[in-house]
């Protein structure tokens, strides 16, 4: 019992110890994670686009026009991706 | 190891306390420079999140405790003594720890601290803003459990002086589907406190986009699967243990798990729509913050007996913490969400009402319109009490009377719901697609009504329509997705079908899921519908018909089933049923009622054998088009009467020593079964033939491998590289993902 115990206390006091986070973990910005987030449901969308189509639920012209303009929107989301510049990391 | 096992209670709950504390103080230091002692707000951050692991060893430790002291029928421990006894099979022994209050608990806080710790350390370096908010809840529910257990309801309880034996696990629970039932409902509701609390902290952040629900979705879904996949083996359970031949009685037991799951269901739904196109923000939070409520409040109706009368709110200790506890979460949501109101606005419109969102949306509305039909039916009876002093019954007639039609329109949209497009449907596409579904739903149609004997039963007729229709729809999907497939690739069919679903895991999963349902309500329906039950009364030697069965009673059977450490652990009492049909090969059906020992001091020695707990083992010949179930219930008036007078005798008898009585006792007990087998009077069986019960258990399976597909994790994308233009870049991506 005394065992867990030291184990638990010192699990959880070591980030006090030192002072700050684990040197190794890099932060992503809140702004970052959700234009990611956005991107890759983007990027599901387009997918899925192109497999309504495929499998007859779009017509050509439907698809067409519904792929240029998703494909717009992650164009935009790349922009506002590449404008935040590279992850941060903590020191 | 009582002392221990509270003392580590006591420091689980202070670790809790603590975790809360740190993640609320780093969260608002977050963005303040080091302390004089050089502590950031991240720190205190990350020693939150430690609190969570360390949390998870505590518990984990301590539920060790409780389950070596099962096993090892350590009868000091009060919950052992209570629960379980020498005479328990071991596997039982296992499972008797969640079968208590205590116990299940203790269950509750292990399976919510070990999810809580994964989807920590999975979001280590992502969602750090919403992170500590959610930790903090976490914990804080974590607390909330500790407190119930550490003050009011310890699972380890001291008893003494220590009884030689323990009182036994109730009857009823001794079967398989016992072992892993409380611990995948536990898994769902515990699970869905993960999308909670993230809900929470991303309302209290305002980081309301899709990121949380990136984060939390695998979540939500693995929580969906295991409260489906309790459910389903609650009701396997209740139709092969309790002896009444139903699988769902709308219980306010079930109904508990049932409702989560429903909210659940829109919600994994709903969160496509505002993933895709930022609508539904308040739906969506609104949703999962109920799901997380409802989950709370199913554990609270299991355990508190609250729903058999309202007064046994008063006489539970759990009633009024627990009342509390869910008034804050419902008031704390609400006020949440009001005040975020602002943030959750929809960033576009409905494109089309001839459009997947539309559809889900009226999915969405059916699914909680469920929910709402279930909670009132469910609580209506504690309502009433409330208000007029008597308890009104809602039985299932009441909630087949909504349930159904609700049920109609859900297993339409199933099939409605894959073959329109996203953003906009053209009204001559979908006469393109639905010309199969519709002439499939068509033959099924006119099959049953010249071979069928479906003329009453019209909900059952539309029901097989729609499967039909939905089953359609589904392979359909597949094939078209294989043929669009080979086209891009060139490859086998084999080869196609896996690559299709592997790249799109989330809607072949779904669609897999869907056909699932319509299996499976197809079973319900048809079971329902078409459900032949007699009773009868037969001697040995006796025959009956029943929907097409001949049932020949053939002989009574009895015996004595012994425990490894040689006691009498019950006695079984049945019966040995022919049974042929169209002539056929005859199969053996063997009911019988087992027959537990009371503890009751103030009964005999021999009656007490007959006068204790009773459970019914049922005689089942599942297959795939018809169920024979059957059950018996052997009349022991002459054997009791045996019995009393057996008592008296024992009791004259009582300075005999404790050897020779208890070989005078199994000689007696022996004589009397052997008596009863070779003349028993006649038994009273319940026989059912069901159709298609079967149905609802593969239709389950096939549910839960859709969720399995669903829930994969899809491979990691290769690293972006550096490109020439944003729209080379977006095709390169698509390319490689």
């Amino acid at each position: 019992m005394l065992v867990v115990i030291a184990l638990a206390v010192a699990l959880i006091v070591a980030p006090l110890r030192t002072g700050r986070a684990a040197a190794d973990e890099a932060a992503e910005s809140a702004e970052r994670a959700e234009l990611d987030a956005a991107k890759e449901a983007k990027y599901r969308e387009i997918r899925e686009a192109e497999l309504d189509y495929r499998t007859g639920k779009l017509s050509h012209e439907d698809w067409r026009a519904l792929d240029a303009g998703l494909r717009a929107e992650a164009i935009d989301l790349l922009r506002r991706l590449d404008a935040l510049g590279e992850p941060d990391r903590e020191p | 190891m009582l002392v221990a096992g509270r003392l580590l209670l006591i420091f689980a709950l202070a670790i809790a306390v603590y975790g809360v504390i740190a993640s609320l103080y780093g969260a608002r230091r977050r963005n303040a420079p080091a302390g004089a002692r050089g502590r950031s707000g991240r720190a205190w951050i990350d020693s939150g999140r430690r609190a969570v692991y360390a949390l998870t060893g505590t518990v984990v430790v301590c539920f060790a405790l409780l389950e070596v002291a099962f096993l090892r029928s350590d009868f000091s421990f009060e919950l052992v003594a209570t629960h379980s006894s020498t005479t328990t099979p071991a596997f039982y022994r296992a499972t008797a720890a969640w079968s208590s209050q205590e116990g299940s608990l203790l269950l509750w806080i292990l399976l919510l601290s070990s999810w809580s710790s994964l989807i920590l350390y999975l979001t280590r370096r992502r969602a750090r803003e919403i992170a500590p908010y959610a930790t903090a809840v976490l914990l804080g529910l974590a607390a909330f459990f500790l407190c119930l257990l550490v003050f009011l309801e310890s699972p380890f309880g001291r008893l003494s002086p220590v009884p030689v034996e323990g009182t036994g696990l109730n009857p009823i629970l001794r079967h398989p589907a016992m072992m892993i039932h409380p611990p995948m409902l536990y898994s769902g509701y515990t699970l869905f406190t993960v999308p909670f609390a993230f809900a929470v902290g991303a309302l209290v952040t305002r980081r309301l986009g899709a990121d949380w629900i990136r984060t939390t979705r695998p979540f939500a879904l693995a929580a969906w699967l295991c409260l489906g996949i309790g459910v389903v083996l609650g009701a396997r359970w209740s139709y092969s243990e309790l002896g009444w031949g139903g699988y769902w009685a709308w219980d306010g037991v079930e109904n508990a798990a049932l409702m989560p799951w429903l909210t659940g269901t829109a919600f994994l739904h709903s969160v496509m729509i505002q993933e895709r196109r930022g609508m539904l923000k308040v739906w969506n939070v609104s949703l999962i913050l109920a799901t997380g409520i409802l989950a709370v409040l199913g554990t609270f109706l299991v355990r508190s007996g609250i729903l058999e009368s309202i007064h046994a709110f008063g006489a539970s200790t759990l009633g009024v913490p627990f009342l509390l506890l869910i008034v804050t979460m419902v008031a704390g949501s609400i006020a949440l969400v009001v005040w975020r109101a602002d943030d959750l606005r929809s960033e576009h419109r409905l494109d089309s009402l001839l459009s997947r969102e539309a559809v889900f949306l009226l999915n969405n509305l059916v699914l909680v319109a469920l929910c709402f039909v279930v909670f009132w039916g469910t609580f209506f009876p504690l309502i009433s009490e409330a208000v007029t002093g008597r308890q009104a019954s809602v039985g299932p007639p009441w909630f087949g009377r909504y349930v159904v039609p609700l049920a109609l329109v859900l297993v339409l949209l199933s099939g409605l719901g894959p073959v329109v497009a996203w953003r906009r449907a053209t009204a001559a596409n979908l006469k393109r697609v639905l010309a199969l579904p519709i002439a499939a739903a068509a033959v099924m149609l006119v099959v049953l009504v010249v071979a069928g004997d479906v003329a009453g039963r019209p909900a059952a007729l539309i029901m097989f329509c729609l499967a039909a229709f939905v089953l359609a729809v589904v392979g359909q999907e597949f094939w078209r997705g294989v043929r669009a497939r080979r086209a891009m690739s060139d490859d086998s069919v084999p080869r196609a079908l896996m690559s299709l679903v592997r790249r799109n895991r989330r809607r072949y999963g779904g669609y897999v899921v869907h056909a699932g349902i319509a299996v499976l309500f197809v079973g319900i329906a048809a079971s329902t519908a078409f459900q032949d039950v007699r009773d009868v009364r037969l001697a040995p030697g006796e025959r009956t018909r029943v929907a097409g069965y001949e049932i020949a009673y053939a002989r009574a059977t009895g015996r004595l089933a012994v425990a490894p450490n040689g006691s009498l652990e019950k006695i079984d009492l049945g019966a040995r049923l022919l049974v042929r049909r169209d002539g056929g090969e005859p199969a053996t059906l063997r009911p019988e009622r087992s027959y537990f020992p009371s503890n009751n001091p103030e009964l005999g020695a021999l009656s007490r054998y007959f006068e204790g707990e009773a459970t019914s083992e049922v005689g089942l010949r599942s297959g795939l088009r018809r169920d024979l179930w059957t059950v018996v219930s052997p009349d022991v008036e002459g054997l009791l009467a045996i019995a009393r007078r057996g008592d008296e005798v024992f009791s004259e008898a009582g300075s005999l020593p404790r050897a020779e009585r208890a070989v005078a006792l199994g000689e007696a007990l022996r004589r009397m079964v052997a008596r009863y087998r070779a003349d028993a009077p006649p038994a009273t069986f319940r026989i059912l033939v069901s159709p298609l019960v079967t149905w609802i258990w593969l239709g389950a399976l096939i549910v839960f491998a859709g969720g399995l597909i669903a829930l994969w994790p899809v491979p990691a994308g290769a690293p972006r590289r550096a490109m020439a233009g944003y729209a080379a870049r977006v095709a390169r991506e698509l390319g490689r993902a």
